[in-house]
Order: C-alpha cells, then sequence, then structure tokens
C-alpha cells in the first residue's frame, strides 16, 4: 500500500539551526498519527513545512504520488492537506458560517460577474458550500449548533474557536488533516470529545490524520502509530506504549537519568 | 493524573444530550441582547434587522427620488450631485479599504483616469474628435481602469502596509503631474479639457443637474446592490478572510494575491464610472480635480460612516459632502458647527453638571474680564470686530479679543491653540479642567479672529475635528461593525 505522504530525508535549516534533520515518515490512508516531542522539538515546523509555509532545505515530500516541493501553501491545501493552527488563526471578524464557507473557495470557481447577477452557478454553488459547511458544523453537535452560525468568529470560546479552525480546515475537503495541539486549553471532558472526534473523522470522512498534541490521553487514545521528536530528529517511533516507554522519549522529556549517569 | 472520569453528567455536548451548564443557547445569546435596545426603540431595531437588503436599498432610492420633488434650485442639485458622487467613490474605495484591508492611497488616481478617459472620448481632443454615446464610452473606460487597477495592484503582492500605502500614494501624486505635463496638447496640461459632450445616447442626453442627479441616484443603487451580491459570495468572503489573516486564507484555499489585485480592480472600476459623470457634468476636467485634499474626503467618508458597510460607506459620503458644501460654505452656517461641536464635547466630557457649569461660568467671566484687561491696556487691540456674521457675533462682540489686524496676532494665537490642545490631552485631572477655560477661549478668539476668514482651512479642520469626536464616540463608524482583536 503507498502511503498518502510520505517523508523522505526532509531537513529544515535556518542558518546554522537545525529544524528538522533527515526525517522520515509516513502516513496510510486512513491512518492516525501523532507527532509528540518536547517544546521546541520541531513538531509545528514539521506541520509549516508539509503546507509549503516553508520550503525544505533538503529531502523530498510526496502526497499521494505528488512531490509537493516549491509548491505555494495555497496549491498544497487545493492538493488536499488542510490544517489547523497551534496560535489560533480564524477570521475573527467574520460569522461562524463565513469563516467555514471562505475555505470552500478552492472548490468554487464563478467568477465575479456570475456572483454580482447570481447566475446559475453562483447560486448552485452557494447553496452546495452552505451545505458543505452546515455539514462539518454539525461534527461538533451542540457545540456550535445553529443558533452561533451567524454570531461572529470572536465572541466565541476558546475551546469552541479551536473547533471551529477543525471545521473550517475540513471544508477545504481535506484527504489528510494536519491538527496542531486540538485539545489544548481544552478540560478533561472536552479532550475526550476531540479524541472521539478524530476517530469519527476517520471513519466517517476517511481522512489521515497527523496530530500534534500533548494531552498523552489523548495521543494515547487516537492514535494509530505516534512518532515523537526531538531538536527535530525522530528518536522513537511505534504504537504509543513503545513510543512511552522507549528510553530517548523519557530523556528527551526528563533528562537523563543523574544515577544511570553517574554509573 | 488519572483517566478523566468518563462521569455521565458531565458528558455534555456530545449531540443529542441535553444543554450544559454554561454553553446554552441562552448564554451564547447575552450579547446580542446587551447589544439591542430596551423597549419600543428595540422593537423598531429587531424590525429593521428583518427587513432584507433590497427593501432598505430600494427604501433608500425612494427618498433619494422623492426629495428633489420639493423643489431644489440648481445650486442644491448641484451639491446633491456632490453628495451621490462622494458615496459612490466611498463606496468603491471600501472595497479595497473595508474589504481586503489594503490602504490604497492612488485611489483618487482611478477617479481621475475615469474622468479623463470620458473626456478624451466624448470631445474633440483626439484626431478629429471622438464623440462616442456613453453606453460606449462608460464601459470602455471602467475596464481600462479595471485593468489600470490590475497594474497599480501588482506592487501589492509584495508590499504590505505602510509601504502599499507610500507606492500607491505615489500613483496618485503621479496621475496629477502626468496630467499637468505630459501631452498638453490631448490633455491639455494645467487647462485641462473643456467641452465635454455631456451623457449621451439613444437619442437622449443629459444636460442638466437634475438629470444627473437621478442618473446618479441609480448608479449608486446598480453598484451598491451589484457590490453587495460580491460581499455575500465566495469572492466578498475572500477579500475580509485575506483582512482578517492573509496567512491563513491562503492556507484556506483563497489565493490571497489574486484576491488582492481583483480589490483594486473593482474598486478602480466603480472610481472610474465616478469619474466619467464628474466629467460629463462639469463638461470639464483639470488636473486640481483629483488631487490629494479630495482623496482625503473620500477617506474621511469611510471612516466617518464605517469601513467594510456599503451603508456605512453611502451615509459617511453623503454627510462629509453636505457638510462641506452645504454647511460650512457660509461662515455662519460653519460657526453654527465650531461652536456646537465645541459645546457638545464640553457637555459629554465634563461631569457632573456642576462642573459643567463651574467651567462654562468661568469661561464667559474669563473672557469678560480679558477683553476688559486687553482694552483697558491697548485699545486697538480689541478694535476689530468678530468675523463671523450674525447672532452669534452680536453675542460674542464684547467678549472675545480681535485685534484691528487679526493677521498676525491670529496666526501666533492658532499655534498657541495647537499647544493647548497638545497639553490638554497630556494633562490629568485638575489642571486638565483649569486648562480647558483658556483653550476654548483662545479657540473662539482664534476663530473670530481668523478662521472664519479663510474657509478652505475651516473645513479641513473641522471635517478632522469630527473625525475626532467620531473616534472617541464610536470608533466603528457610523454603521461600521466593530472589529474585535482578541488579546
Amino acid at each position: 500500500m503507498t502511503p498518502i505522504l510520505s517523508l523522505d530525508k526532509l531537513s529544515l535549516a535556518f542558518g546554522g539551526l537545525n529544524a528538522l534533520t533527515d526525517l522520515e515518515l509516513e502516513v496510510q490512508e486512513r491512518e492516525v498519527v501523532s507527532v509528540i516531542g518536547p517544546n521546541g522539538a520541531g513538531k509545528t515546523t514539521l506541520f509549516n513545512v508539509i503546507t509549503g509555509i516553508y520550503d525544505p532545505s533538503g529531502g523530498d515530500l510526496v502526497f499521494a504520488g505528488e512531490s509537493l516541493l516549491g509548491r505555494a501553501p495555497t496549491a498544497i491545501t487545493r492538493a488536499g492537506i488542510a490544517r489547523t493552527f497551534q496560535s489560533l488563526r480564524l477570521f475573527l471578524n467574520m460569522s461562524v458560517i463565513e469563516n467555514v464557507m471562505a475555505a470552500t473557495y478552492g472548490h468554487t470557481r464563478a467568477t465575479p460577474i456570475e456572483q454580482i447577477l447570481r447566475l446559475p452557478r453562483s447560486r448552485r454553488e452557494e447553496r452546495e458550500a452552505r451545505a458543505l459547511a452546515e455539514e462539518v458544523l454539525a461534527f461538533f453537535g451542540r457545540r456550535l449548533a445553529g443558533y452561533r452560525w451567524d454570531q461572529p468568529a470572536y465572541s466565541l470560546s476558546y475551546a469552541n474557536r479551536r473547533r471551529l479552525e477543525i471545521a473550517r480546515a475540513l471544508a477545504t475537503r481535506p484527504k489528510l488533516l494536519l491538527l496542531d495541539e486540538p485539545a489544548a486549553g481544552m478540560n478533561p471532558n472536552e479532550s475526550l470529545e476531540v479524541m472521539e472526534l478524530i476517530g469519527r473523522l476517520r471513519a466517517e470522512l476517511g481522512l489521515s490524520i497527523l496530530v500534534i498534541e500533548h494531552d498523552m490521553h489523548v495521543v494515547a487514545g487516537c492514535s494509530d502509530r505516534v512518532v515523537a521528536l526531538d531538536h527535530g530528529v525522530k528518536i522513537a517511533e511505534g504504537t504509543f506504549d513503545e513510543v512511552a516507554n522507549h528510553p530517548a522519549v523519557i530523556e528527551a522529556y526528563l533528562g537523563r537519568d543523574p544515577e544511570a549517569l553517574a554509573s | 493524573m488519572t483517566d478523566p472520569d468518563p462521569d455521565p453528567a458531565s458528558q455534555e455536548g456530545a449531540p443529542g444530550e441535553r444543554a450544559a451548564v454554561g454553553v446554552d443557547e441562552w448564554v451564547a445569546r447575552s450579547g446580542e441582547r446587551q447589544e439591542s435596545l430596551p423597549g419600543p426603540l428595540g422593537a423598531v431595531q429587531r424590525a429593521f434587522g428583518r427587513v432584507g437588503w433590497w427593501p432598505r436599498l430600494a427604501a433608500a432610492v425612494v427618498v433619494g427620488a422623492i426629495i428633489p420633488q420639493f423643489g431644489l434650485n440648481d445650486f442644491q442639485f448641484q451639491i446633491g450631485i456632490n453628495m451621490l458622487l462622494l458615496a459612490l467613490l466611498a463606496v468603491g474605495l471600501n472595497i479595497s479599504v473595508g474589504w481586503a484591508g489594503l490602504l490604497d492611497l492612488g485611489y483618487i488616481a482611478f477617479y481621475g483616469f475615469g474622468a479623463y478617459g470620458f473626456a478624451l472620448l466624448s470631445s474633440s481632443q483626439i484626431g478629429g474628435g471622438i464623440h462616442w454615446p456613453a453606453y460606449a464610452s462608460v464601459p470602455v473606460v471602467m475596464i481600462a481602469a479595471g485593468v489600470l487597477g490590475l497594474l497599480v495592484g501588482l506592487p501589492s503582492r509584495r508590499l504590505l502596509g505602510d509601504y502599499l500605502a507610500i507606492v500607491t500614494l505615489f500613483f496618485g501624486e503621479a496621475f496629477v503631474e502626468f496630467t499637468n505635463n505630459v501631452a498638453s496638447g490631448t490633455l491639455g496640461g494645467p487647462n485641462g479639457i473643456t467641452s465635454i459632450d455631456p451623457y449621451k445616447g439613444f437619442g437622449a442626453q443629459i444636460t442638466t443637474n437634475k438629470g444627473y442627479f437621478y442618473l446618479l441616484l441609480v448608479l449608486l443603487a446598480v453598484v451598491c446592490a451589484a457590490v453587495h451580491m460580491l460581499d455575500r459570495s465566495r469572492l466578498g468572503r475572500a477579500w475580509r478572510a485575506v483582512r482578517e489573516d492573509p496567512l491563513a486564507a491562503g492556507l484556506m484555499t483563497i489565493p490571497v494575491n489574486r484576491v488582492k489585485l481583483m480589490a483594486f480592480s473593482f474598486g478602480a472600476a466603480i472610481a472610474a464610472l465616478a469619474g466619467t459623470v464628474f466629467a460629463a457634468q462639469q463638461i470639464s476636467v483639470f488636473p486640481t480635480d483629483f488631487d490629494t485634499p479630495f482623496l482625503i474626503l473620500i477617506y474621511a467618508a469611510l471612516i466617518l460612516g464605517g469601513a467594510g458597510s456599503i451603508g456605512g460607506a453611502v451615509i459617511g459620503g453623503l454627510i462629509i459632502a453636505i457638510t462641506l458644501d452645504g454647511f460650512l460654505r457660509s461662515p455662519t452656517q460653519s460657526g453654527y458647527i465650531f461652536y456646537g461641536m465645541i459645546a457638545l464635547t464640553l457637555v459629554v466630557k465634563l461631569r457632573p453638571w456642576r462642573k459643567l457649569a463651574a467651567v462654562a461660568t468661568t469661561i464667559v467671566v474669563f473672557g469678560l474680564a480679558m477683553h476688559a484687561i486687553v482694552s483697558a491696556v491697548s485699545a486697538s487691540s480689541v478694535a476689530g470686530g468678530p468675523q463671523s456674521s450674525g447672532w452669534i457675533a452680536d453675542v460674542v462682540r464684547h467678549w472675545v479679543i480681535v485685534p484691528s489686524n487679526p493677521t498676525g496676532p491670529g496666526n501666533i494665537g492658532f499655534v498657541i491653540l495647537v499647544c493647548a490642545l497638545i497639553a490638554i490631552v497630556q494633562l490629568r485631572g485638575r489642571w486638565r479642567t483649569m486648562l480647558i477655560v483658556p483653550t476654548v477661549y483662545l479657540a473662539v478668539c482664534v476663530w473670530e479672529a481668523r478662521l472664519v476668514g479663510q474657509p478652505a482651512i475651516t473645513r479641513q479642520l473641522l471635517i478632522g475635528a469630527i473625525l475626532i469626536v467620531m473616534m472617541n464616540a464610536r470608533p466603528q463608524g457610523l454603521l461600521g461593525a466593530r472589529r474585535v482583536e482578541i488579546v
């Protein structure tokens, strides 16, 4: 089976600082892969390279059989990779439903003239965009229920803004979803909801998901595979239990055991 | 940390289950309730909110069409034309500034381009004279302006914020220089182009001010409807998304650069449309018609009305134009605005009322005392009368100090006044209240000695003052939506 995303010796250097070094990573179709690692390990940088915000300084990045090197972020999203942001980047002064509908730009075609005159194609696309927006918002049930759709995005709570970012990413109709700390700032129950949501996204939409998460309950509960990064280097890969008990991972998080150092 | 307790009572939010405490609809709508007015006013507000956009537009057009039936003279129609032109320009500017968030300071050049383009196609300037009908020349000019907008917008792919503003400002200035100095045989140089055809076609032509008023009313309504349709579709959402967060917009499949260029282009086409009407109605165009001061007025209209709102842009344009051409034309009427704004500011800012009464009384007494002292020392220093006329002049005649030759002292007084205003902003508490008294008095003296006689300057000053008051009272403009940043 060919992976939907594969990174081949991917590297990124800022001047002398190696943010990512020879990273190898594969994501299969309908697979949930978690990326963990201490702060500054290069997790968000990895997302930025995959989505085209940074150009890698070496290696290759293949998505659905095509290299993404040199492609603009917009083109990469259109190819089927959508993401959320760790520090939320919603369109705050637009309504909830407009935030989601804005992300349908890539798969609508109506020209400005058609939009002004509301010609059939424009009307149909508007209807479809609205339906798609309602469909992805429905994933969040009561959390983003209908009465919130016309409220401005800035009026949402922090957790709901995180949910709205996921909904907006879904509206681009991705094949691969990159979630950057979807459970940050959520209480334990809400984190469980996120975990459940990730499972539903895979089951109902057939998505492959790459998720950065610090909450180990979420990581344990949703991932097929876990990849641990430290200083831009992959230090462990495998099931959650394998990675969680890997000495390199424990060392990255907790430092080396002083007694072991002494001996 | 153990696994979170899967307590059934706390499993809120899952679909199909009961609403959770603190996230239910009632709480989520609290903001809306607080913003709505109480009582019957609130009912009116809600009823107005339910009316769709096109009944509102239709109602506005009907009102605009009925007003001339009260028998306006030619001059009043001219004011009406200026109002509608400024509203049309503000609606066009709203696309790049209000929606796409691009500070386009070269916008005025597209207005000029439209006017000159129409002038060339409807006069004897080129060759033996091209006298196209309006239904041919106006679309050609608008499309050409749209293409020019694309070219000017090209730097916006790389330039952000301040840099874009300066580069487009250069473009606007370059247009004035170009029309002044290049191809003066065709463009007429400083003498402009005269004897331009009116709007004509299908055997009819518009020659009266009344005709142009109605033409502009129809054009404004059509442009508002078209722009509203754009706003409510994919391109409008893309514009606003680019304004809010260009990086996120790019990652949500929106081609940021192309969307920015389209904002420039549509704004340019609307400005050019306004320009064609201006040229046809004035019968002549001159480079100075399209200089920076008028650009500032368009911006003032958009900011006053509320950037990002079509209705706001229209109302802002109407208000600024009628303030300039209607109220500020005669010294007496600009006096009403000047004194009214001082009084209003004092009433709003000085609380409780005892403080207000004390300050007002002190200002009056202070003025009388100053007048008495100065006239005792040097009679010629109070020899000049107030420059405004009417009852205001009678009231302040023995209160303000106006020298017999007011120019020099008036200029010095103006500089001191600016310093005093800066000082007021810096001071707090009692010192500020005390400084208000001489500052207000000085302002009135400078006004009566110098500013009333300089309408060109006072108009700009008053527009600036109106905007400052607006910024304090309602920063989003009359109809604009509040922009919120989350900290």
